[in-house]
Order: C-alpha cells, then sequence, then structure tokens
C-alpha cells in the first residue's frame, strides 16, 4: 500500500488542527488561572487608589474611577498608622530567623546529603515529619513557654521560635542543593590537601550560594506569613508583624480603612510575587534533589 | 612537635565523618527538641489538666478537660467543619493543581505575567491576602455583588460572609485558591521529572490528550500528587488566619474550626488546658499524615 498525497495531506491538517485546538486552550487556561488568582488583589489595587466618596457608593462601577484616583490613603498608612513599625519589626525579625535557619541548617543538611550516616536517612524524615508539627498544636504552651522565658510583647518571642518552622524546611531544601553538587569536586580539593571543613568552606559552600539565596528567601517568606504565634505572644503594637498588625489594627471594631488596609496588602503581596517569580526554578529543582536518593 | 600531633588529631577529628555529624547535627536537634519536643510533650499534659492562664499550676484532672470541650456543642461544630473544609477544599486543589501544573510546563506567550498572577495568593501572607477577600465579599460593597446586579441576577446583597452556608463556601474557596499555587508547584515538580522518552513513546504510539492524561500522567504522578495533598490538608487543618479575618467563626459559630477554637478559648479565653485539647484534636489527622508519608518514603518514589 502506498500512500496517497492527499492522505498525507488529511493526516497533516489533522495534526494542524489538534495543535491549534492546543494552543487555544493553553491560553484559554492561562486567561482564566491567571483571572482568579489575581481578582481580589485587583479589587484591592483599584480600592486602595480611591476617594471614599467614590468608594462608598453602592451603584457606582467597583472598576472605575468614578472620582480621580489619590494617594491619600497611603499616604495615611504611612502616617498615622503603626504600618512602618510592623514593616520594620516583620524584616528584623525575618532577617534574624534567617540567619538562625542558615547556622543551624547548612551543617545538618550537609551532614545528611554527604556524610553517608548510617541512620541519616531516618533522620531526614525525622526532620521532614517536625515540619508536619503545625504551630495550631503548639502555640498555646509554647506561648507558656514564651511568657516564662520573659519574651513576650518583644520580637524576640518570634526570632527565637519560628525557626521550629524554618529549620526543618531549609534543612530539606539544602539537602538537595548539596546532593546537586558532584562529591568529586569536594575529594579533589581534600586530595590537594584541605581538611573537610576547609573544602567545604573554600569549595563547597561558593558553589552552594544559589540553594542558600533560595534558602533565605523561603525563611523570610515563612517568618513574614506567620499568623498564630505572633497574635499569640504579642498583643502590643510595637512587636506586632504586618501579618499580624494589619488585620487587628487597621480594623478597629466595625471601622474598616478600607482603601488602606488594601494598600497595606498590595505593598507587600507584589514585592513578594515578583521575588518569588524570579526564585521559582530554583525552588522546584531545589525540592526534587532533595527527594533524589543520593 | 607536639603542635603537629595536635592539628592532625584535630584534622583527624574533623575528617571522621560520625563524629562531625554529630557536631553537625547537634545545635539544630537540641534546638528542636527544646521547642518543639517540649511543648509539644506540654501541649499533651495540658489537656489532662484544668490549667487556665488566672490558676496556672498543673493540677491533673483526668479526662475531665476533654469531656468538658466534648459537651460543647460549638467544638462539635468546629471539629466538623474542619474536617469538611480539610476534604472538600483539598479535593478542589487536586483537580485545580494539576491541571495549573500541566499548564506551567507549557511554553506560551506571557507566561512569566501568569506565574507572577498564579503566585499571588501563594506568597502573599495568608492574613493580608484574605484581607482582600474580606473586601471583595464585603455585604455592601462587593464588586461581585455588582456585577450580579447590574446583571441582574440579584436584587438584594448576597451577604457572602453574613449567611451560614455561603460563609462556608466562601472559606473554602479562599482556602483552595491560596493552596492551589503551591500544589501545582509540587505537581509541577513532579511532571518535570517525568522522562521525556515517556511522553515520546506516548505520542509516537498517537494517544490523545485524555488518554495519556489518565492513563499515563496521572499513574506516574500519583505519589507527587499524593505530598502536594498532604502539605494541603496540613494548611487547611492547621490554618486558623483564613476564619479568624473572614468570618471569626460567624455566623454563630457556623464556620467555627478546631484552630479558631483553640484560640478563642485558649488564649482570648484563658482555658489554657481546654484550649489544648482542642488542638490536641488535630493530632490523629497527624498522625495519619505521618503515617502515609513514612509509606510513600519507603515506596522510594517521592522521597
Amino acid at each position: 500500500m502506498t500512500w496517497e498525497d492527499s492522505d498525507i495531506q488529511a493526516l497533516r491538517h489533522r495534526a494542524e488542527r489538534r495543535r491549534r485546538i492546543g494552543r487555544v486552550s493553553t491560553y484559554t487556561a492561562a486567561i482564566v488561572f491567571g483571572l482568579v488568582a489575581v481578582f481580589p488583589f485587583s479589587w484591592a489595587l483599584i480600592s486602595m487608589f480611591k476617594q471614599s466618596s467614590d468608594l462608598y457608593v453602592k451603584a457606582n462601577n467597583p472598576y472605575w474611577f468614578n472620582e480621580p484616583p489619590t494617594l491619600e490613603h497611603i499616604r495615611l498608612l504611612f502616617i498615622e498608622t503603626n504600618y512602618l513599625t510592623f514593616l520594620r519589626n516583620t524584616v528584623l525579625v525575618g532577617l534574624a530567623v534567617t540567619a538562625i535557619t542558615l547556622v543551624l541548617a547548612l551543617p545538618v543538611a550537609y551532614a545528611l546529603a554527604r556524610l553517608r550516616l548510617r541512620w541519616g536517612e531516618r533522620m531526614g524524615i525525622a526532620i521532614f515529619l517536625v515540619y508536619l508539627i503545625p504551630p495550631t498544636l503548639l502555640f498555646i504552651p509554647m506561648t507558656r513557654v514564651i511568657n516564662y522565658l520573659g519574651l513576650q510583647e518583644s520580637l524576640w518571642s518570634m526570632i527565637v521560635v519560628y525557626p521550629t518552622i524554618t529549620i526543618p524546611i531549609a534543612s530539606w531544601l539544602l539537602m538537595g542543593f548539596f546532593k546537586g553538587i558532584p562529591m568529586d569536586i569536594e575529594e579533589q580539593a581534600m586530595v590537594d590537601g584541605h581538611s573537610r571543613i576547609g573544602a567545604i568552606r573554600r569549595v563547597v559552600l561558593p558553589l552552594m550560594f544559589p540553594g542558600i539565596v533560595a534558602v533565605i528567601v523561603f525563611a523570610f517568606t515563612l517568618s513574614a506569613h506567620e499568623f498564630i504565634y505572633a497574635l499569640a505572644f504579642n498583643k502590643s503594637s510595637a512587636a506586632k508583624t504586618i501579618a499580624t498588625g494589619v488585620p487587628t489594627e487597621l480594623i478597629r471594631g466595625d471601622v474598616f480603612f478600607w482603601q488602606s488596609l488594601q494598600a497595606a496588602v498590595i505593598m507587600i503581596a507584589v514585592p513578594l510575587a515578583l521575588i518569588f517569580n524570579a526564585f521559582l526554578d530554583k525552588f522546584v529543582t531545589g525540592f526534587t534533589m532533595g527527594a533524589v536518593k543520593g | 612537635m607536639n603542635a603537629v600531633t595536635d592539628t592532625r588529631r584535630r584534622r583527624y577529628l574533623a575528617d571522621n565523618p560520625r563524629f562531625l555529624a554529630g557536631i553537625f547535627m547537634s545545635p539544630a536537634v537540641i534546638y528542636i527538641i527544646a521547642l518543639v519536643g517540649f511543648p509539644f510533650v506540654l501541649a499533651i499534659i495540658y489537656a489532662f489538666t484544668n490549667i487556665t492562664t488566672g490558676n496556672p499550676d498543673l493540677e491533673f484532672v483526668g479526662l475531665d478537660t476533654f469531656r468538658a470541650v466534648l459537651a460543647d456543642p460549638v467544638f462539635r461544630e468546629a471539629l466538623w467543619n474542619t474536617f469538611w473544609f480539610a476534604i472538600i477544599a483539598n479535593l478542589l486543589v487536586v483537580v485545580l493543581a494539576t491541571g495549573l501544573a500541566e499548564l506551567l510546563t507549557k511554553d506560551f506567550k506571557g507566561k512569566w505575567l501568569v506565574r507572577f498572577l498564579i503566585l499571588l495568593p501563594w506568597v502573599a501572607p495568608v492574613s493580608l491576602a484574605t484581607i482582600t477577600w474580606l473586601w471583595t465579599l464585603d455585604s455592601i460593597f462587593s464588586p461581585i455583588d455588582w456585577v450580579l446586579r447590574e446583571v441582574g441576577l440579584i436584587t438584594e446583597n448576597m451577604y457572602w460572609l453574613g449567611r451560614p452556608g455561603l460563609a462556608m463556601a466562601s472559606v473554602i474557596a479562599v482556602h483552595t485558591w491560596r493552596i492551589v499555587p503551591l500544589a501545582a508547584v509540587i505537581v509541577m515538580a513532579g511532571l518535570i521529572a517525568i522522562p521525556s522518552e515517556i511522553n515520546d513513546a506516548v505520542a509516537v504510539d498517537g494517544a490523545g490528550t485524555w488518554r495519556k492524561m489518565f492513563q499515563v500522567t496521572i499513574p506516574l504522578l500519583a505519589p507527587i500528587i499524593a505530598v502536594a495533598v498532604l502539605f494541603g490538608v496540613i494548611l487547611t487543618i492547621s490554618d486558623m488566619s483564613v476564619v479568624f479575618v473572614l468570618t471569626r467563626g460567624g455566623p454563630t459559630n457556623s464556620t467555627q474550626v478546631l484552630s479558631t477554637w483553640a484560640f478563642f478559648k485558649g488564649i482570648e479565653g484563658g482555658a489554657l488546658g481546654q484550649g489544648a485539647a482542642v488542638a490536641l484534636f488535630l493530632l490523629p489527622v497527624l498522625v495519619a499524615i505521618t503515617a502515609v508519608v513514612l509509606r510513600l518514603a519507603r515506596r522510594r518514589e517521592v522521597m
């Protein structure tokens, strides 16, 4: 049997049609997912620039500036609320937590990835399991522990406790990145006369740079997200982070400062999403490498 | 001479894997035991005492605390809600995240923007992201209601958070909305890990999109989807910020969950023992999840 030209033509047409349907469905899915994800943020973004006399009219088109936009509510947020204090607290806590996390998790990850320990695999799983114990289960006794240590109403309460959340996940991520660095490089450095510590410091750590940056972003974000401990430990605005300060202080009783609230959210969410978008591939690599048997 | 042997011994010690492992792992292990292990034991002890903020003595009362907690109809509602929320939200998450992961492995124009938009719900602190929903579902100024009114579907507003059924649906929707991106990223990692030869073989065999999806992709992805569900379940049952910000458990406790109820009882109400007992009801679920993780780990497909 031989192929007629018309048969080939028909096959080609079918393949072309299939490709076109595929492309249409890809773009439809992309638009739908994107719109649903951004939907409440889009309303927040418009609201933060609206004048009250425009926003609080039920009949007004919410997606239109019926009166000229204003920066007044953003000014209010920075001048008349504790937003800057919350931001500063979030950054301080995030930096301290990230530092503690790296110092404690890097050695663990190295040991698990490299030292061929008999109990290494079990230890790796045990660390992952700690991540499964949520703050919800621990926050009541933890509040007592914090009070006993005298750390309540201070940033230290969060700096001390948050690494329990970040260390497990950071160890897991870093383990993946360590496994991604060929053992030969390290062994060569040791043959060249470096001690193991020297080899780690001079050869391995520089190669770990992308992984370390990924963990910094991750640990910082997790500590900025934390809600239940922060709410239980600190009631004074001087020791609140954005996660607890914005919902508890910018909503007073029944009075909502809607435009300022939305501005407070947008100014955090957008930069974080930009950073994560840049690092997404790194995270995916880190997690999959951690899953590969070394 | 002596100095040389000293350095040698030190170097020998540092090169001994078991010694090095001890030094490397003990700080983190001690930290975790002190601040996770110890409070964990305390949480269990508290649940068998009648400790309150006013009376911090540990006086054991056996199962009395549990009896008091169980007798409370609000607790039963919270327990029920927690499981329904987790089950429905995660069923939705599995379907949507698998679809989204498929999408994110494809090449298309504007992918950068779509990725950015999809990451927003996940990377914004949950309590803040929920505030945008609180405003979107506002009883008077909700833009959803405005559209529905303009189209003529409703004349009165919906009161999304003011009616029990709608409030539950809203809480579930917000949970799903914020977990899908994370689950999709996890599933995407699994998709990338499928060897391209398999996809080529499927293409040569002429399998269509749906057959490929159900007979090849989904079976291969099952373990990693399980991991995504694991994360999803833990995030839904342990999170309190969505309910705390959206409804504070209302209207009339219809959206109360274990985490918010433990907080209102234990921290705001000062009944530490009862709060701890409420939170402890999460433990069976977590143990079950742990068992699944360990099984997966033994099968060596994902760990």
